[in-house]
């Protein structure tokens, strides 16, 4: 190699350079925590807020414009009466029936397709069974399975279950048993390496290995079975003394009160939005995006 | 007195004996190794070394318990290997091995935590100076999706050393690293096993590596993998690389690998 440093004609020679590292004390540790202004612009909470407001000012002109309560109330209208109905409690009471329900259909669903994913990953004839069933009954509506539900268990409680049955627990088994397969390879061999085998394999490796996809289907079923169930008491609330937000909305548009249709859906979507944006987000940013398993 | 065969079998901690090992895919039959022999006592620094593709790994993974032979016999300490188990804690090949939902240190300590074979307090005490000892104290509770391919290879390292196995299975663990790191690495192992006399079995394919690490080399023939010799390397280190015996020995290593057309070679042929 030339010893001298090369130089092209024409070109001003590039010197070389040695220098004395600059301080970088200031950065301080490896790890910083974030200012409250790069908290605020990275929040999602706050994004989301700011989405919200835009659609409710849209709204509001919109409605404004329409000028036609019976149509289109507009945001204050639904409001107040949503206001209303929750100081004399009866959108409460009626939340509450129908979360309760939706708790009991959720937590079974959760135990059989615990079960079925138990049994699916013990043998590659347990894995046939499930794609087959989960293939089969995915597809299905849980609201076509009503009828039947009416027939099978009469009208109240045990058939909401069963149709929230229905629709979680296709979902989180199928997400589950996607999950554990595409665990890799080496991580299952470090796990079996130290000895672990059975139900402490799964629970202490296949399951935080497979927690993306888990979480995944626990939210697509927590979405089905919260429309199924919401639609259900729609259908047969009228004959339901103790009915849930379905029944508080089927009521108000027998009565022409659409803005009690609306003040009903804005409590459906409410709670919709804090199970998925608080409750969900809150178990994310603690397990997946923590493990930076998920972006 | 080179020759492992020509020992008391009793002093073997690992034989492996005619082990050919066999991928079963859907559409193919993989033969990775053929009727390899090879025996590791205790204390070995045993290296594997051959060319990429040549079967290095799926050894480590008979060994490890992973995948049972087709033919021939693997025992440790006399007994049959069966299933994987920490008696044989692997190093593996990938940085995937690392469980991401925990931090280093969890890491390192898992292990030991899963099969109870230290206290609560050793266990905590162990695992914190192994971590200090492959330098990552800094990163001691540090999730391993922000660690460098080499960052996490130490964890691995650290976690397998943290649990002082039977025997120590290391699918190239270096090979991630940068020289110097590497160097380090390596004369931390070397000096690791001066204290501790552990037993290793380590893979690469480095021929330098090979002779540095180990006190016993296995050199492998090209997919599929038979053995082709067993060398000493006693006595050679990183002083020792300038010296005549070190040239020696690697063209000699070369030579076998990669050299003159040898009988096996156009048998080889035929069978592909
Ligand atoms: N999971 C697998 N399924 C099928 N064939 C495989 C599988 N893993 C490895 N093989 C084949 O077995 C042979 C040996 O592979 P192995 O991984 O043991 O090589 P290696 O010596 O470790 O190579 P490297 O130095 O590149 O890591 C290769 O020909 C490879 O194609
Ligand atoms: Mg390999």
């Amino acid at each position: 190699m030339n010893a001298e440093p090369s130089q092209k004609p024409g070109q001003a020679p590039r010197p070389e350079f040695e220098v004395d590292l600059i301080e970088a004390t200031a950065i301080g540790d490896v790890e910083r925590p974030l200012t409250i202004t790069e908290r605020l612009v990275n929040n999602e909470a706050v994004q989301r807020l700011t989405i919200l407001v835009t659609i409710v000012v849209i709204w509001e002109l919109y409605a404004r414009w329409l000028n036609n309560g019976l149509l289109f109330p507009s945001f204050g209208e639904t409001i107040r009466t949503f206001s209303k109905d929750i100081a004399n409690g009866v959108l409460i009471d009626r939340t509450i029936t129908s979360l309760r329900t939706l708790a009991i259909g959720y937590a079974l669903g959760l135990v059989l397709a615990a079960v079925l994913t138990t049994v699916a990953v013990a043998s590659t004839a347990g894995t046939r069974v499930l794609s087959t069933l989960t293939a089969m009954f995915n597809p299905l509506p849980a609201i076509a399975l009503l009828p039947l539900a009416l027939i099978w268990f009469g009208l109240g409680t045990p058939s909401l279950v069963f149709v929230i049955i229905h629709s979680v627990l296709w979902a989180v088994a199928l997400n589950t048993l996607i999950g554990f397969r595409g665990v890799p390879e080496t991580l299952r061999m470090s796990g079996r390496n130290v000895g672990l085998k059975g139900a402490r394999y799964v629970g202490l490796i296949l399951i935080p290995a497979a927690f993306p996809s888990i979480l995944a289907g626990l939210k697509i079923g927590w979405a089905f079975a919260w429309r199924t169930l919401v639609a259900a008491e729609l259908v047969f609330g009228v004959s339901s003394r103790s009915g849930g937000i379905g029944w508080y909305i089927f009521e108000a548009r027998n009565d022409l009160d659409t803005a009690t249709v609306f003040s009903g859906l804005l409590a459906v979507i409410f709670i919709g939005l804090v199970v998925e944006s608080v409750i969900f987000r809150a178990i994310e940013a603690r397990t997946v995006n923590l493990w930076g398993m998920q972006r | 007195m080179a020759d492992a065969r020509h020992r008391p079998m009793t002093s073997a901690l690992l034989e492996v004996k005619g082990v050919t090992l066999q991928y079963k895919t859907p559409r193919h039959l993989v033969t990775a190794t053929y009727q390899i022999d090879f025996s590791v006592h205790q204390s070995d620094r045993y290296v594997i070394l051959g060319p990429s593709g040549c079967g290095k790994t799926t050894v480590l993974k008979g060994v490890g318990g992973f995948m049972p032979p087709v033919e021939g016999s693997i025992r440790i300490n006399g007994r049959a290997i069966e299933s994987p188990g920490p008696d044989r804690m692997m190093v593996f090949q990938e940085f995937e091995q690392l469980m991401p939902w925990k931090t280093v240190y969890q890491n390192v300590l898992f292990p030991m935590k899963v099969t109870k074979r230290f206290g609560a307090k050793e266990a905590s005490e162990r695992a914190n100076a192994v971590i200090e000892k492959v330098g990552l104290t800094k990163f001691r509770d540090i999730y391993p999706h922000m660690l460098s391919g080499g960052m996490k290879m130490r964890v691995a390292i650290a976690r397998a050393m943290a649990l002082e196995p039977d025997i120590l299975l290391m699918d190239e663990p270096f090979a991630a690293l940068d020289a110097l790191t590497r160097r380090t690495m390596q004369q931390e192992l070397l000096s690791l096993w001066d204290q501790l006399r552990f037993t290793v079995l380590f893979v690469t394919h480095s021929i330098e590596e090979a002779i540095i690490i180990g006190s016993r080399i296995l050199v492998l023939s090209p997919h599929p993998g038979r053995v082709r010799a067993e060398l000493d390397a006693e006595g050679l280190d990183h002083n020792s690389v300038g010296r005549p015996e070190f040239g020696i020995l690697t063209k000699r290593i070369h030579t076998l690998l990669f050299g003159e057309k040898h009988p096996l070679r156009a048998q080889q042929e035929i069978r592909a």
